[in-house]
C-alpha cells in the first residue's frame, strides 16, 4: 500500500515512505502510546516518587509477602490443572472422533466470554454454603468459598482454554504420519503420548502456559466474588491492590502501586517470554 | 473460529481400529475430561440459568426491567458495541502499520500492545485512573463519565483485533496486490478492494472476542467509572452489588441476559464469519 | 515432523524465563519457611479473625497492635476482612471465618446470631454490643463553594450526592436515617420525611459498595457533596485528604457493635473487652469515634474541624426514637416496600 505501484515494476521495490504510510504510523503509534505506554510510565512514576525505600518497605512487608506466596499458589494450581486438561483435551479433541466433539470444545471456550464476577457468581450458586453442593461438601469439611480451593476454581475456569487453543492446530498441523508410524512399528498409546505428541506440542504448551500464566496472576474480579480478601490469609496480590488502593492515606496508595508495580513488570517479563515463544514468522 | 478440522480417514491399524475411534484408554481420559467440564462449567452457568428464574418469568422480568438495572444493561452494550467498532478499525490499522511498515521501535510497540492482554484488570484500572483521573499530568480527569468507562475498555480489549489479523496479513499473499497495483489502482482501493476481504474474517473474530470481553469487564472500569446511577454503572458492577445484597436472583437474572446477549453476538459474528472466509 | 521451528532466541528466552520463574517460585516458597520456622520458636501465637466494615479498619488495625502489647493480647495477631457491613454480615453466614465481626449496625449482628454463630446474649452487656459511637455528617469540597450550611442545602437542584448503598453498606443506611430523620423534625411529620427523602434520593448521583468506597469516589472528584461517619471524614482529613465536612444540627447517632463467635478462642473475648476498656476506647476517639462509654479525648484529634474539641455536642436521633430497627428495616429499608426501595424507582 506505501509503494507498491508507485514505482516501476521491481520485484523488490524499494522501500518509500509515502505521507500515508507516515499518517498512519502516526495513528497507530499515538493511540498505543496514549492508551498503553503513557499510563504504565505514569504509575511507575507515580510508585517511585519517594524513592526506592517506600517501595521495598512494601514489598517485604508482612501483607504483600502473604498475598504473593498466596497468588503463586492459586496461579500454579490453577496453570497445572488447565495445562493438564489442555493437554488432555487436546489430544483427544485433535485425534479422535466422537459425538460432541464440537460441543466440548465450545464449552471449554466458554468462561472466557464470561464476566469475571459471574464466573464468580456462578460458583457462589453451586458450591457455596447455600449452594448446589456447597452443604454437603461443607458437611465432609470441604470449604470452597471463602476459601482457597474457590480462588483456585474461579481462577482455572478464566483462563481455561488458554493452554488447549494452542495445542489442537499444532497437533492437526503436525498431522497423524508419526503416530501412525509408531502404532504400526508396535508402540502403544502410552509410548506414543510421550515419545511423539509430547515433543510435538512441546513449544505450543509453552506458549500456552505463559499466556495462562499471565491471566491466573491477574485475575481480580472472579476472585474478588468468593474471596473474603483477608489480609495475610485470603488476599490475593490484585486483591491486594485493590484493597490497598481503598484504604485513606499515603501509606496505604504507596502499597497500591507498589504491589501493581510488582504486577507490572511480571506481565511484561511474560509478554517478552510470549513474543519469543510466538513462530518466527517470515516478514516480507 | 473452530479449532477443529476432521480426523482424517487411513488405512486401518494393526488392531483394527478406525483411527479417530475412542480406545478404552482414551474413553477414560474423555469421561474424566467431561466430568471435569460438566463441574466446573456446565453445572454453574446452570445454576445461573436455574436462579434467574427462581421467582419465575415474572421474577426474571422484574428483575431485569429494573430500572437500574436497564440503565446498567443499555450503557454496557453500548459501550461495548462502540469499543467494537472502534477496535474493529483501529486494530486493523495497527496491525497493518506492524506488519507492513518498518520504523525504530516497532518490536517495542509489539510488545506494548500486549500489555493490556496480560496486566490484571485492576492494575489496568489504576494505570488508567493515574493517568486520567484527578492530579494526572494532564489535568483531565475521566473519573465518572462515560468516556473514562470507554477507555478503560478500550484499553483491555486493544490487543484482539491487533492479533487476530496479523496472522493473516503476514501470511497475506501480496502478488494480487502487486497487480492490481500495476493495473493503476491506488493504495486506498487496493486495500479496500483486495487486502480487506480476506482480513475480514478475522477482523470479524477479533470483533466478538472484544465485545465479550467488554460485556463483562469489570476490574479496570470498576475505578474509573465511580459507579454513577444512569450513567457510569455497568452490568458486572451491578450484578456484584446484588450478589453482595443478598438478592441472587436479581443478579443471576442481569448475567443471564448478559449471557443471552453476548451469546446471540457471538452467534451472529460466527455466522459473518464464516460466510466472509468462505468468500474471500 | 517437528512442530514449527521456533528459533535460538526462542528457546533461551524461554529457558531464561524457566529458570527465573522456578527462582522466583523458590525464592518464594523460602520466604514462606523462613517465616513459618521464625514464629515456631515463640511460643505459639494465635490469630484471630476479624470480620469488619469498612470505614473502620484502621482503628482495629491499632487495637489489635496495641492489644498484642497487653498481657492478655501477646502473641495474637488479628487477620482482618474488612467490606461493606451488610456484605461482610452474608459472608460470615456463607461461611467466612470470623472470631469476632465488628458491624455497622447491630442487625448485621443479629442475622448472624439467627444463623447460631454468635451467642444470643451477645448484647447483654450495658452498652447493648456497642462498641463505638458516630454522627452522620455531610463532607464537601474543601473551602466549601457550594456553601452546605445542613440538610436542606444538599437537596437543592443540582447538588450531586454521594453516599453508600443500603442493600450492601451499613453506612448506608445510617445516611439515610439521618435525612429522614431530619426530614421528620421536631414534629414527627412522616409526610415531610418522605418528601424530603424523595429529594435526597432524587440527588443521589453516587450509590456505593460501602462507605469507603463511597468516600473514595467523593474524593476522586464526583458529586459535590458526600454523607458519610464523623470518624470517616476525620479519618479522611487526617490522612491529608482535602474535604471540609458539615456536623448538621440535627444528626443521627450511629452506633457500632461488635461481638465474638461461639467456636472463638478465649483471646477474642480478650480482644473485645480490651476494646471497651479505657486505653481501647481512646484508640477509637484517636480515630474520630466518639465513645459510649463516655472516654474523652486527651489529646488533639488530628482531622477534626476543631481538634481540641473535636465532637460537638449535636441533637442526635437514635435508632430507639425511631421504634427500633425492626421497625426501621420494615419501613424504611425492606427490599420490596420499604421507602427507600420505593423511591429508587
Amino acid at each position: 500500500m506505501a509503494d507498491a505501484g508507485a514505482q516501476a515494476p521491481v520485484r523488490r521495490a524499494r522501500r518509500r515512505t509515502t505521507r500515508t504510510a507516515w499518517v498512519l504510523r502516526v495513528i497507530a503509534v499515538g493511540y498505543v502510546l496514549a492508551l498503553v505506554a503513557l499510563p504504565v510510565a505514569s504509575v511507575v512514576q507515580h510508585t517511585f516518587a519517594d524513592g526506592l525505600g517506600p517501595v521495598w518497605d512494601v514489598l517485604t512487608s508482612d501483607d504483600f509477602l502473604a498475598a504473593l506466596r498466596l497468588t503463586v499458589v492459586v496461579a500454579g494450581v490453577a496453570v497445572v490443572l488447565n495445562t493438564v486438561l489442555g493437554v488432555g483435551m487436546g489430544v483427544l479433541l485433535a485425534r479422535y472422533r466422537f459425538p460432541g466433539r464440537r460441543l466440548v470444545s465450545a464449552v471449554i471456550d466458554l468462561p472466557v466470554s464470561i464476566s469475571p464476577v459471574v464466573v464468580g457468581v456462578a460458583l457462589i450458586l453451586v458450591y457455596g454454603t447455600y449452594g448446589w453442593f456447597g452443604g454437603a461438601l461443607e458437611s465432609i469439611g470441604i470449604r470452597v468459598i471463602f476459601a482457597v480451593p474457590g480462588m483456585v476454581l474461579a481462577t482455572v475456569l478464566v483462563s481455561l482454554p488458554l493452554v488447549l487453543r494452542e495445542i489442537v492446530p499444532t497437533l492437526e498441523e503436525a498431522g497423524l504420519e508419526q503416530e501412525q508410524a509408531a502404532q504400526s512399528l508396535g508402540a502403544n498409546a502410552w509410548q506414543r503420548f510421550w515419545r511423539i505428541t509430547l515433543p510435538t506440542i512441546r513449544w505450543a504448551v509453552a506458549y500456552g502456559v505463559a499466556l495462562s500464566l499471565a491471566r491466573s496472576l491477574g485475575e481480580f474480579g472472579a476472585v474478588r466474588v468468593v474471596s473474603g480478601s483477608v489480609s495475610g490469609v485470603s488476599q490475593t496480590l490484585t486483591l491486594y491492590v485493590n484493597d490497598s488502593y481503598q484504604e485513606l492515606g499515603p501509606d496505604a496508595q504507596q502499597q497500591a502501586f507498589a504491589a501493581a508495580f510488582v504486577l507490572m513488570t511480571v506481565a511484561v517479563v511474560l509478554i517478552v517470554v510470549i513474543a519469543a515463544l510466538r513462530p518466527k514468522e517470515d516478514r516480507s | 473460529m473452530s479449532l477443529l478440522a476432521d480426523v482424517g480417514a487411513a488405512t486401518p491399524t494393526r488392531r483394527g481400529r478406525r483411527p479417530g475411534e475412542l480406545t478404552r484408554g482414551a474413553g477414560l481420559g474423555l469421561g474424566v475430561g467431561v466430568l471435569w467440564l460438566s463441574l466446573l462449567v456446565l453445572l454453574p452457568l446452570a445454576a445461573i440459568a436455574a436462579s434467574a428464574f427462581d421467582d419465575g418469568v415474572a421474577g426474571f422480568w422484574s428483575a431485569v426491567t429494573d430500572a437500574e438495572a436497564l440503565a446498567t444493561i443499555r450503557f454496557t452494550v453500548g459501550a461495548a458495541a462502540l469499543v467494537t467498532v472502534v477496535n474493529a478499525v483501529v486494530g486493523t490499522l495497527i496491525a497493518w502499520v506492524l506488519v507492513r511498515d518498518r520504523f525504530p521501535g516497532r518490536r517495542v510497540l509489539e510488545v506494548v500492545i500486549d500489555v493490556p492482554f496480560a496486566l490484571p484488570t485492576i492494575v489496568a484500572g489504576l494505570v488508567l485512573i493515574t493517568l486520567y483521573g484527578p492530579g494526572g499530568p494532564f489535568g483531565v480527569n475521566l473519573v465518572g463519565t462515560r468516556a473514562g468507562v470507554v477507555l478503560a475498555l478500550l484499553f483491555v480489549t486493544l490487543p484482539f483485533v491487533v492479533r487476530s489479523v496479523q496472522p493473516l496479513l503476514i501470511d497475506a499473499d501480496r502478488e494480487v496486490e502487486q497487480a492490481a497495483a500495476s493495473l493503476g489502482a491506488d493504495g486506498f482501493t487496493i486495500f479496500r478492494r483486495v487486502v480487506l476481504p480476506t482480513l475480514t474474517p478475522a477482523i470479524v473474530s477479533g470483533a466478538a472476542l472484544s465485545f465479550a470481553r467488554a460485556l463483562g469487564e469489570f476490574g479496570s472500569v470498576i475505578l474509573i467509572s465511580a459507579n454513577l446511577v444512569g450513567k457510569t454503572q455497568v452490568s458486572s458492577s451491578y450484578i456484584l452489588t446484588m450478589i453482595e445484597s443478598q438478592e441472587p436472583t436479581a443478579a443471576a437474572a442481569v448475567a443471564t441476559l448478559l449471557l443471552v446477549v453476548a451469546l446471540v453476538v457471538l452467534v451472529v459474528l460466527d455466522v459473518v464469519q464464516r460466510r466472509t472466509a468462505r468468500r474471500g | 515432523m517437528t512442530a514449527t521451528p521456533r528459533g535460538p532466541l526462542a528457546r533461551t528466552s524461554s529457558r531464561l524465563a524457566a529458570a527465573l520463574v522456578a527462582a522466583s517460585l523458590l525464592a518464594v516458597a523460602g520466604c514462606s519457611s523462613d517465616g513459618r520456622a521464625a514464629e515456631g520458636t515463640q511460643d505459639a501465637g494465635t490469630t484471630l479473625d476479624l470480620v469488619g466494615f469498612a470505614v473502620v479498619q484502621a482503628a482495629y488495625d491499632d487495637l489489635a497492635e496495641q492489644f498484642a502489647t497487653t498481657d492478655a493480647g501477646r502473641g495474637v495477631t488479628v487477620a482482618g476482612s474488612f467490606g461493606a457491613s451488610g456484605a461482610q454480615s452474608r459472608a460470615v453466614i456463607a461461611g467466612q471465618d470470623a472470631d469476632l465481626v465488628a458491624l455497622s449496625l447491630t442487625p448485621d449482628v443479629d442475622n448472624i446470631v439467627q444463623e447460631g454463630l454468635i451467642a444470643d446474649d451477645w448484647a447483654a452487656d450495658e452498652h447493648q454490643g456497642i462498641v463505638s459511637d458516630s454522627v452522620v455528617v455531610i463532607a464537601v469540597r474543601q473551602g466549601n463553594p457550594k456553601h452546605i450550611e445542613g440538610w436542606d442545602d444538599i437537596v437543592a437542584p443540582g447538588i450531586g450526592i454521594v453516599t453508600a448503598d443500603p442493600g450492601t453498606s451499613g453506612s448506608a443506611k445510617w445516611n439515610l436515617l439521618g435525612a429522614y430523620t431530619h426530614g421528620l423534625g421536631e414534629n414527627r411529620d412522616e409526610a415531610a420525611a418522605e418528601a424530603y427523602l424523595a429529594k435526597f434520593v432524587g440527588n443521589v448521583v453516587s450509590w456505593n459498595d460501602s462507605g469507603r468506597t463511597a468516600t473514595d469516589a467523593f474524593v476522586k472528584g464526583t458529586g459535590d457533596v458526600l454523607i458519610s461517619y464523623e470518624n470517616e471524614a476525620i479519618a479522611a482529613r487526617a490522612a491529608g485528604v482535602e474535604l471540609d465536612y458539615v456536623v448538621p444540627d440535627s444528626t443521627f447517632l450511629i452506633e457500632n457493635p461488635a461481638a465474638v463467635t461461639v467456636d472463638a478462642p478465649a483471646q477474642a473475648k480478650a480482644f473485645l473487652d480490651f476494646a471497651r476498656s479505657e486505653a481501647g476506647q481512646q484508640i477509637f476517639v484517636a480515630h474520630g469515634f466518639r465513645s459510649p462509654f463516655g472516654v474523652e479525648p486527651t489529646a488533639d484529634v488530628e482531622g477534626a474541624n476543631d481538634p481540641a474539641h473535636p465532637f460537638p455536642d449535636v441533637h442526635t436521633w437514635t435508632v430507639e426514637d425511631l421504634g427500633g430497627w425492626g421497625a426501621v428495616n420494615d419501613e424504611l429499608f425492606d427490599k420490596e416496600s420499604g421507602l427507600v426501595t420505593r423511591l429508587r424507582g
